[in-house]
């Protein structure tokens, strides 16, 4: 592990004053000359196909360049996602599809245009709803992030029969939208050379090679760049279709085209969660042991594309007991492909894990901190491995001696009463996987002894760009004053997403390695002196061989105080507390604010987010933020963010687990139990909203 | 979205006038509901007649102890006024409730009183709606309505009216002034807006071209003791599911006087007539305010989606009379 000297102190953002100045241009910002203006022309229908397109009236508007439509779009190659063939035929495969594009010279003409655009339809019935039974549930054949669908191991079902405690419940979450601060926006510019895009994204590699595919290119003649980005949450992972749009959009234009999607059209265009229905199955002796964990996940797909979210992944290893069995099936709907948002996976499988071992303990009657420790596995369950560090009972320990657990009373709603208020507290514990990708970085250091470093990372409002400067100064053993990185660019060094937690362990190592090699080449090849036109050294992050050796995750505690309004059922959270053991924080102040908006993102589900569906139009009825709630300042209290210190050396040259997701698993079950403690009432459909409390 | 023009009305007179002449105008107050309904296509009118500048911007205490508020006052001002805060304080209250600190600096006394539904089939024009298009028929019943009436709706329409500003307004007794081409007149704010009955798309009684001048709160001498209080799906920056108006006047631990309304529960802010009626003598106990509570939700036609806001009203109702009582004791 590197020495730390600039890590894991509490760096300012280095990006700070120019993203409050203004100066930090995001995608759609980039002053460009000529540039055409697109707007999209959403399908009104969730299944069927497009019988008549009329855009005479649009095309006549003064202003229009160009109007897109499946007959008059550019044919592109074929993409790995389906969602990619943007104006490939007349099919509509979900509400919200792209039917036609307006090309216009502002941004007002193309609105207007857009509204002119009249499309008729030959529809067929849909199939919107997620539900248990299903008949064209299927196994996938993996889910997200390449785990295996299904686990089996010893037999669940006589465990259960025989046991002397047993729980068995279903709970639900609905869908969620990502909703990422800065709304999705491309620019597409051609030149000789090929086609360069200004993007909002996670990761330009990735949108390079989506873009290079679709139009024939060699990816050398794509390239995105994107240094700053207002958040993605997952939306901004993979390529979107109004990504291909733009640029198809400025190729007919022959000029720079911009496309900025609306908030209203990101509901249907760059993904969501999908809603999960989990049964959980527990069995426990008298004293609480586990003897066997069953999680099955029922959730969804699109028809064109499959995504389905490792819900069931956790439970996995959370908790000890020698008969489990997790499984995953896909309801395939006419909705839009469903994608990655924070913490796919753990954040809805953690919900219903950790909500089932509150009721469980109760059935032991144990204390749940309690029970949880009992059922500490000592290697992993799932795959028998070591676990490289787990600190879950410390942060528990820790987690309810700062809380004051012990002076909690165990019992729901023995008149807690506060004034108007049901008082109680809950617990849950959190989980995130601790993986790395390959990726490349380049190190250089000129005559004056001025460090850069040159990696394709993102910074998508996480602190990419601090942290990364602190890793590199420590790697380089120079101070940070004389190294600057250069980022989010796809002329950059390959480096993978930033995403699946995963940013700076992949792009850190791969600092790490060019520093040194840098280092070396210094040193052996020109005696320690720098030499007159500089140096460089590339350096590479393989896979973690470690990860075949240990079992490898971080891990967390979060209590919760709730107040339920004895009248309204209101549910106020005046106080969580999150303690964590994720390897060293290569940031202070930056790691705490992804672990706090971890925490305050898991209580926005807890209480607020929910995308209603229309069954029978077949869209997501709310889609904007008025309408989808996501927390706003008032509903958060205080959030008291910890970490305690964990060595791991297993995991990368920084001993930095990800910190980007945790902070959200595990807090809608917390604050969920708190909710059962105070009133009594277990909510098993997410969100907690007042009408589920109130005494009718 | 359509092309529009844009004029800065000099006077009332020409403002009226000009829009009298152009039958698919509108006025610009704020412009935080007119321009996001025009950037959605739900409203598309040709004129803009900007009549936030108007000098309509003040709060004056009248002769007999009332008080008129000007239409271009803004929220966040209303709301600041220490007449409007200690004289009735249920307005300030609500007014607070409502919006952000954003909006609430650019909406107007005018603009909030016409702010129109939430609902969100009126607000997409993708999908039917007999308020925005009459005769398309009226999704939300069979559809989205966990916001939607539970009073007063009809067959062809169950949307409610979003102020919070008009429910403390409403069982105040305001008036509305209005200046049309046919010259003055004053409306009971309980009877400007309508229910939606057969006519979803007449949100209120103002015909084109009617310019809204003012509002006049007549003197309550129990004014001081209002509150407004509004239950909501967030702490913050949500319109109610449900709010509640109230005054209250006792004498003795009996209710002398009461005024009473609801928010988020019909096509108007509902002035809980009944309710009132049921108080009026009654002793002021916890008893006497749920019935009082149960009778005005007799009436109450609640679907299977907002079933939850009949005790939800019912509670409120009780709650907020139950504080103010205590806080008259
Ligand atoms: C995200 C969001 C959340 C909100 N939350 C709340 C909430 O919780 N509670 C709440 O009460 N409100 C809420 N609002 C609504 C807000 O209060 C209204 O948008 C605002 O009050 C409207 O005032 P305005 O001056 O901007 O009206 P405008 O948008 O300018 O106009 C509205 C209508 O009034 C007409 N008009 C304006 N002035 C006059 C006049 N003098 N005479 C005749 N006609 C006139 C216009 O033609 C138009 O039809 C919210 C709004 C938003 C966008
Ligand atoms: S409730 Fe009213 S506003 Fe909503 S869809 Fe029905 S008619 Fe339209």
């Amino acid at each position: 592990m590197i020495a730390a000297h600039s890590i894991c102190s509490p760096l300012d953002r280095i990006d700070g004053p120019l993203k409050v100045t203004g100066a930090a241009k995001y995608a759609a910002e980039y002053p460009v000359e000529n540039l055409a203006h697109v707007f999209v022309v959403q399908s009104t229908i969730a299944k069927g196909r497009v019988a008549a397109i009329d855009a005479a009236q649009a095309r006549a508007l003064a202003g229009v360049v160009a109007v897109l439509t499946h007959e008059t779009a550019p044919r592109i190659e074929d993409c790995d996602d389906a969602a990619l063939r943007v104006l490939q035929s007349d099919a509509v495969a979900y509400h919200g599809q792209i039917v036609a594009a307006v090309v216009a010279e502002t941004p007002e003409v193309a609105l207007q245009a857009a509204g002119l655009v009249a499309v008729t339809y030959e529809e067929q019935p849909h199939h919107v709803e997620l539900r248990v039974d299903d008949p064209g549930l299927y196994k996938p054949e993996k889910v997200n992030a390449g785990f295996a669908t299904d686990t089996l191991t010893g037999d669940p079902d006589a465990a259960l029969a025989a046991a002397e405690i047993t729980h068995d419940t279903t709970y639900t979450t609905p869908h969620y939208h990502n909703n990422p601060l800065e709304p999705h926006a491309t620019i597409a510019a051609w030149s000789d050379d090929g086609v360069t895009l200004h993007d909002a994204n996670q990761g330009p590699h990735g949108i390079r090679d989506d873009v290079a595919k679709a139009f024939g290119l060699e990816p050398e003649r794509v390239r995105v760049i994107s240094p700053y980005v207002g958040g993605g949450f997952g939306s901004k992972a993979f390529t979107h279709p109004h990504v291909i749009l733009a640029v198809m959009a400025a190729k007919v234009a022959g000029r720079p085209a911009k496309l900025a999607l609306t908030r209203q059209q990101m509901f249907a265009l760059v993904g969501y969660r999908t809603p999960t229905i989990q049964r959980l199955r527990l069995a426990a002796r008298r004293d609480g042991m586990l003897t066997a964990i069953v999680h099955e996940v029922v959730e969804q797909t699109s028809t064109i594309e499959e995504f389905a979210e490792q819900t069931a992944v956790p439970t996995r290893m959370m908790y000890a007991a020698p008969n489990r069995r997790t499984s995953h099936r896909l309801a395939r709907l006419d909705l839009p492909t469903p994608t990655i948002m924070r913490a796919p996976g753990e954040t809805p499988g953690m919900y219903a894990l950790e909500s089932a071992m509150d009721e469980m303990a109760l059935k032991c009657n144990l204390d749940p901190v309690e029970f949880r420790i009992r059922n500490e596995p000592q290697t992993d369950p799932d795959t028998g491995l070591p676990f490289s560090s787990r600190g879950l009972v410390a942060c528990l320990r820790e987690g309810a001696r700062r809380f004051g657990w012990e002076e909690r009373d165990p019992y729901q709603r023995v008149e807690r009463r506060h004034g108007r208020w049901y008082v109680g507290t809950g617990v849950a514990a959190s989980t995130y996987p601790t993986r790395r990708r390959a990726s490349q970085a380049l190190a250089r250091v000129d005559h004056d002894g001025n460090y850069t470093v040159l990696i394709d990372a993102s910074d998508i409002g996480t602190g990419t760009w601090t942290a990364l400067t602190q890793i590199a100064a420590d790697a380089l053993d120079v101070p940070l004053e004389r190294v600057r990185i250069e980022i989010g660019d796809s002329a950059l060094p390959r480096a993978p997403i930033a995403g699946g937690s995963m940013g700076i362990a992949s792009w850190g190592t791969a600092v790490c390695d060019a520093a040194e090699k840098l280092r070396t080449r210094l040193r052996d090849e020109h005696g320690g002196a720098i030499p007159a036109d500089g140096l460089e050294a590339h350096g590479e992050a393989g896979d973690n061989p470690e990860a075949k050796r240990f079992s490898m995750h971080a891990y967390g505690a979060q209590f919760a105080e709730v107040h339920v309004d004895a009248d309204t059922g209101e549910v106020r959270v005046p106080r969580l507390l999150g303690i964590f053991a994720v390897g060293r924080v290569v940031n202070a102040k930056t790691g705490r604010s992804q672990l706090l908006g971890g925490m305050t993102m898991g209580l926005s589900m807890a209480l607020h987010e929910e995308t209603v569906l229309d069954p029978h139009f077949g869209y997501f009825a709310t889609h904007d933020l008025a309408e989808y709630h996501v927390a706003v300042n008032a509903d958060v209290g205080s959030i008291e963010v910890a970490w305690i210190d964990e060595d791991d050396p297993h995991i990368n040259p920084m001993g930095a687990k990800g910190i980007g997701e945790i902070g959200m698993t595990g807090t809608a079950a917390a604050i969920a139990n708190a909710v059962h403690h105070a009133t009594g009432i277990r909510i098993r459909d997410l969100p907690i909203t007042l009408d589920k409390l109130l005494e009718r | 979205m359509t092309p529009f023009r844009y004029e800065r009305a000099q006077d009332a007179g020409s403002a009226v006038a000009t829009l009298a002449g152009a039958p698919s105008g509108a006025f610009l107050g704020g412009g935080t509901n007119l321009v996001d309904l025009m950037k959605l296509g739900v409203a598309t009118p040709d004129l803009l007649v900007d009549v936030a500048r108007l000098p309509y911007d003040r709060i004056e205490v009248l002769a007999d102890g009332g008080v008129r508020i000007g239409a271009a006052v803004r929220n966040s001002e209303l709301a600041a006024d220490r007449t409007i805060r200690t004289r009735y304080p249920v307005l300030a209250q609500a007014l607070l409730s409502g919006a952000s600190g954003q909006l609430r600096n650019l909406a107007t006394t005018g603009g909030n009183l016409l702010q129109r539904t939430r609902c969100v089939y009126f607000q997409d024009t993708s999908k039917p709606c007999n308020k925005r298009m009459p005769g398309s028929g009226c999704p939300a019943r069979e559809g989205y309505h966990r916001s939607l009436a539970i009073l007063g709706a009809s067959d062809a329409c169950i949307a409610t009216h979003p102020s919070d500003m008009a429910v403390a307004l409403a069982a105040l007794d305001a008036v509305v002034r209005v200046q049309g081409p046919q010259g003055e007149r004053a409306i009971a704010l309980t009877d400007f807006h309508r229910l939606p009955g057969t006519e979803p798309q007449r949100d209120t009684v103002l015909a084109h071209g009617e310019l809204i001048t003012a509002v006049d709160l007549p003197p309550l001498a129990f004014g001081a003791r209002s509150a407004y209080r509004k239950v909501r799906d967030r702490a913050s920056y949500a319109f109610a599911l449900v709010s509640v108006a109230a005054a209250l006047d006792l004498a003795d631990d009996v209710v002398r006087d009461v005024r009473l309304a609801l928010g988020g529960v019909a096509h108007k802010p509902w002035r809980a007539l009944r309710a009132e009626e049921v108080l009026r003598g009654a002793p002021a106990t916890e008893e006497s305010f749920r019935r009082a509570a149960e009778a005005e939700l007799a009436q109450a036609k609640p679907l299977a989606q907002n079933a939850f806001k009949v005790p939800l009203a019912r509670n409120t109702i009780v709650r907020t009379l139950l504080d103010l009582a205590e806080r008259a004791r």
